[in-house]
């Protein structure tokens, strides 16, 4: 185990430094940030003191040599919009997308695998088929087409709920959070639902295909002809079984989803992660940007990760230290 | 909030009914871009500065067509061409409670340049002041170290902060570029995100900045000039054109900036209120006028933007009015000039007729029957409809034998390239911040000269030294009518030399429920301090 974790470690720090090259070279040929920042009636002096301010009058490699000693020290540049540091801009996000991320999640989960294992034991019903085609629509509509289409129907045809924003905010646990009041949730809604959709259908799908195949193995066969009750060869036999492949999926989602939940934040102007890197890339403040990519690949090689772990607590036969990681 | 997300759906019912709510002490105002800071001198961009002007007040004001009137100064005068006295308004307090005097202005000025990591410092207009000294409590003595006409339009730019509340000494004595003595320890751009900071003398005050989500304001019961409508501002960033509209349409907020063009029908079927106002900003094309210009074939190597005969022949195949019906669905005005009459220095001068016959005859005279090739560069997203017009510019200039093809970039990458002069010929917009043609002509068709600083948006290179001249001497007298010709004439010059062709005023949109109004801004400000609650 530990030496899996080691060696899983070093890659990921691999993973990391790779990322930082593509990223820095990548945002530098995007354009020149000081055309973007400055305003358009300074003068050429002004023009040439901000970018020397930024440091980016110094070539490329001197530039990422600064970045890299500074993020070595945990400093990963001050933003040059905001004009503070960027990883502090982008924590204080993190905890909008987190909740939204975390809950849409639930949403998936909760309501993904009891429908998926229901089309999976009886396929041919008509439940089981309007399911899946329900989960055919979820895969295949555009996020942001579908984003729009709920606030066009809850917020501005029914005017049920609201059609952007955050709403009202609570401290829970030293953080700000919107599920504990009416407005917060009112607000969460239509946003979770919209990012859902598409991990609802791919859950849906999964635990569907493995419900299937789980009812021929004969443990199950042997659990029916013992005479165990249907309820419990579904919720023991087969939903034991499943949940593998559903928690590696689970678990790559929610990385995704904390990472790019960036059309539903756009959409909803959820004020996440998501919508910043959006806001950043439009003006060109590279210190987020690229604060905010190694962040993600922070997360997303943690949740992988955490997966690991939580397969071997599911199969017994797994070991993690059998792995050649 | 609790409160309103309960009543939501009925006050989102009453709002399409065209009824309105019994209290109407909220305003919710959805912005297309978010303020980055709530220091008002920290980045001198309109999506902070229409922030900020609730909160903070200048000097002077601009009206919505940007003609200056009396802000916290009551008068002004030139006592020559480098001093003005400033008699300041007596009886402002700031928000809390401190009592506005000359030190507070004498204290804004020099914090300009000692504000950190600025991306764009307002020392542009604070760096041409050498002195400042109070007469007493309420008169200000400002030198400039040249002739400077516009200082009472600029000072509108320059927020007045509390003196006091950022922890003045007693005593401040003015030095140019930041060598201000008395300041104490100058607050830095974050503190302001806290109200005990962002302290102003304007209508609203700070009561929180929530980054990426909204910036609340309430009402400021002292306010010298009357008390405001709103108990409660409500300024949300919704940064996609369809979301925004989506939260005016379910009534999650009252009001929105720029609303789409074509979404405008909808709004006005759902029984919204639409307001439009010619806009300051002008969209013209820039032809390069150096001898080795990129992007174009056909012509021997040559340049042929250098003959003015093709340049006269690119504006006469324009079909303006075309592009303004088509394109803008109404919401532009075909332009002659680079500022709209009848703004500071503008002459009325004719937009330059459709006349394609014309226009091929010229290019023939020119040397160029068969026409030649060209690239055209625009932005995609920072003007309406951007690249649909420089599409159908593209395709006007066909029709006379300029094959044209259009390469349409997003706008960061897009004012990289055309500073870095990567386009022959180029599409983009000015909005003269100070209502006043020395803005544009000093920008865009100066001669480009980074030692004096002017022109430096002339990514055309265009050059006329007698228009400079002139230029520069409207630029340092004072009487304002004189100054008013010389820039008519200056304006003249380059026009009739073809130097850059206008193609139309952008108008600028906002929606509103019917029970509200606001009067349109040339500048395009959305401020919450002019939204009033319609007399019916």
């Amino acid at each position: 185990m530990i030496v899996y974790l080691v060696r899983r470690l070093g890659q990921s720090l691999l993973a990391l430094v790779a990322m930082a090259i593509l990223v820095f070279i990548g945002v530098y040929f995007i354009g020149n940030p000081v055309d973007v920042l400055i305003n358009p009636e300074a003068t050429q002096a002004d023009i040439i003191a901000t970018t020397e301010r930024l440091g980016l009058d110094k070539p490329l490699y001197q530039q990422f040599g600064i970045f890299v000693m500074n993020a070595l020290q945990g400093d990963l540049g001050t933003s040059f919009v905001y004009g503070r540091p960027a990883l502090d801009i982008i924590l204080e996000r993190l905890p909008a997308t987190m909740e939204l991320a975390l809950v849409a999640l639930l949403l998936s989960v909760g309501i993904g695998i009891p429908l998926g294992v229901w089309a999976g034991l009886r396929p041919y019903s008509i439940a089981g088929r309007s399911i899946m085609g329900g989960s055919l629509l979820g895969f295949s509509l555009p996020n942001f087409w579908q984003g729009m289409l709920l606030i066009l129907i809850f917020a501005v045809i029914l005017g049920w709920l609201p059609a952007g924003g955050r709403g009202e905010t609570t401290e829970f646990l030293g953080l700000q959070v919107s599920f504990l009041t009416l407005d917060g949730l009112s607000h969460l809604i239509l946003p979770a639902i919209n990012l859902a959709l598409f991990k609802m259908s791919l859950i849906i799908r999964l635990a569907r295909a493995n419900t299937r195949e789980v009812c021929l193995q004969d443990y199950v066969k042997f659990a029916r002809a013992k005479g165990l009750s249907g309820r419990r060869v579904v919720l023991v036999h087969v939903l034991k079984n499943i949940m593998i492949p559903v928690v590696t999926i689970i678990g790559l989602e929610l990385g995704s989803m904390v990472a790019f939940a960036i059309v539903t934040e756009t959409v909803f102007a959820w004020p996440g992660m998501g919508k910043l890197l959006i806001d950043s890339i439009n003006l060109l403040d590279r210190p987020v940007i690229v604060a905010y990519l190694m962040l993600t690949v922070l997360i997303i090689v943690a949740i992988n990760l955490l997966v690991d772990v939580i397969y071997s607590l599911l199969d017994p036969r797994i070991r993690l230290s059998e792995m050649n990681g | 909030m609790k409160m309103r997300a309960l009543t939501l759906p009925i006050v989102a019912g009453l709002a399409a009914a065209g009824i309105s709510p019994a209290t109407a002490q909220e305003l919710a105002i959805g912005l297309k871009s978010e303020a980055t800071s709530m220091d008002p001198q920290f980045h001198q961009l309109s999506t902070n500065i229409q922030v900020a002007k609730n909160i903070f007040e200048a000097l002077t004001t601009q009206d919505a067509v940007q003609k200056v009137t009396p802000g916290l100064a009551e008068s002004w005068e030139a006592i020559d061409d480098t001093t003005w006295r400033f008699n300041l308004r007596e009886g402002v307090t700031f928000h809390d409670g401190s009592e506005f005097t000359a030190r507070d202005v004498i204290y804004s000025f020099c914090r300009i340049p000692l504000v950190q990591n600025s991306p764009s410092p307002f020392t542009i207009y604070s760096a041409g002041i050498a002195d400042m000294t109070a007469e007493d409590d309420h008169t200000l003595t400002i030198t400039t170290k040249a002739t400077n006409p516009l200082l009472p339009t600029e000072l509108w730019s320059l927020a007045i902060v509390s003196a006091d509340t950022l922890g003045a000494e007693e005593e401040i004595t003015y030095g140019p570029d930041g060598t201000c003595e008395g300041m104490g320890e100058v607050p830095q751009a974050p503190a302001f995100n806290s109200p005990d900071v962002a302290v102003g003398t304007g209508p609203y005050k700070l009561e929180t900045y929530t980054r990426g989500s909204e910036v609340v304001l309430s009402r400021f019961d002292e306010y010298w000039g009357g008390t405001p409508d709103w108990e409660r501002v409500v300024m949300r960033p919704i940064t996609s054109d369809g979301p925004r509209v989506a939260a005016l349409l379910a009534g999650d907020v009252d009001m929105i900036e720029s609303p789409p063009i074509q979404d405008l029908p909808r709004i006005e079927d759902a029984g919204l209120k639409v307001v439009d106002a010619l806009s300051n900003r002008v969209i013209y094309l820039h032809m390069q006028q150096l001898e080795d210009a990129p992007g174009i074939s056909g012509t021997d190597g040559e340049n042929p933007l250098l003959d003015p005969r093709v340049r006269e022949a690119i504006s006469l195949s324009i079909n303006r009015d075309a592009i303004v019906e088509r394109i803008m669905g109404g919401y532009a005005v075909a332009a002659g000039e680079l500022l709209p009459p009848p703004m500071f220095g503008t002459s009325e001068r004719p937009v330059d007729p459709y006349d394609p016959e014309r226009a091929k005859e010229l290019l023939a005279e020119a040397g160029y029957p068969d026409g030649f090739s060209i690239t055209l560069g625009t932005p995609n997203d920072r003007y309406i409809n951007d690249e649909q017009v420089a599409q159908a510019v593209a395709q006007m200039l066909a029709q006379i034998g300029i094959d044209t093809r259009v390469d349409a970039s997003t706008a960061s990458q897009f004012f990289s390239r055309r500073n870095d002069l990567e386009f022959p010929i180029y599409m983009a917009g000015w909005g003269a911040s100070s209502g006043d043609m020395s803005s544009p002509l000093k920008s865009l068709v100066a001669t480009y000269d980074p030692d004096t600083g002017m022109g430096p948006t002339n990514a055309g290179r265009y050059s006329n030294p007698e228009m400079d001249a002139l230029l520069l001497e409207a630029m340092s007298t004072i009487d304002d009518t004189k100054r008013d010709r010389m820039l008519q004439e200056a304006e003249t010059m380059v026009l009739n030399d073809y130097g850059i062709i206008p193609l139309h005023y952008e108008q600028t949109v906002w929606a509103m429920k019917p029970n509200l109004s606001y009067e349109p801004r040339v500048d395009q400000y959305t401020m919450a301090t002019k939204v009033e609650p319609a007399s019916e």
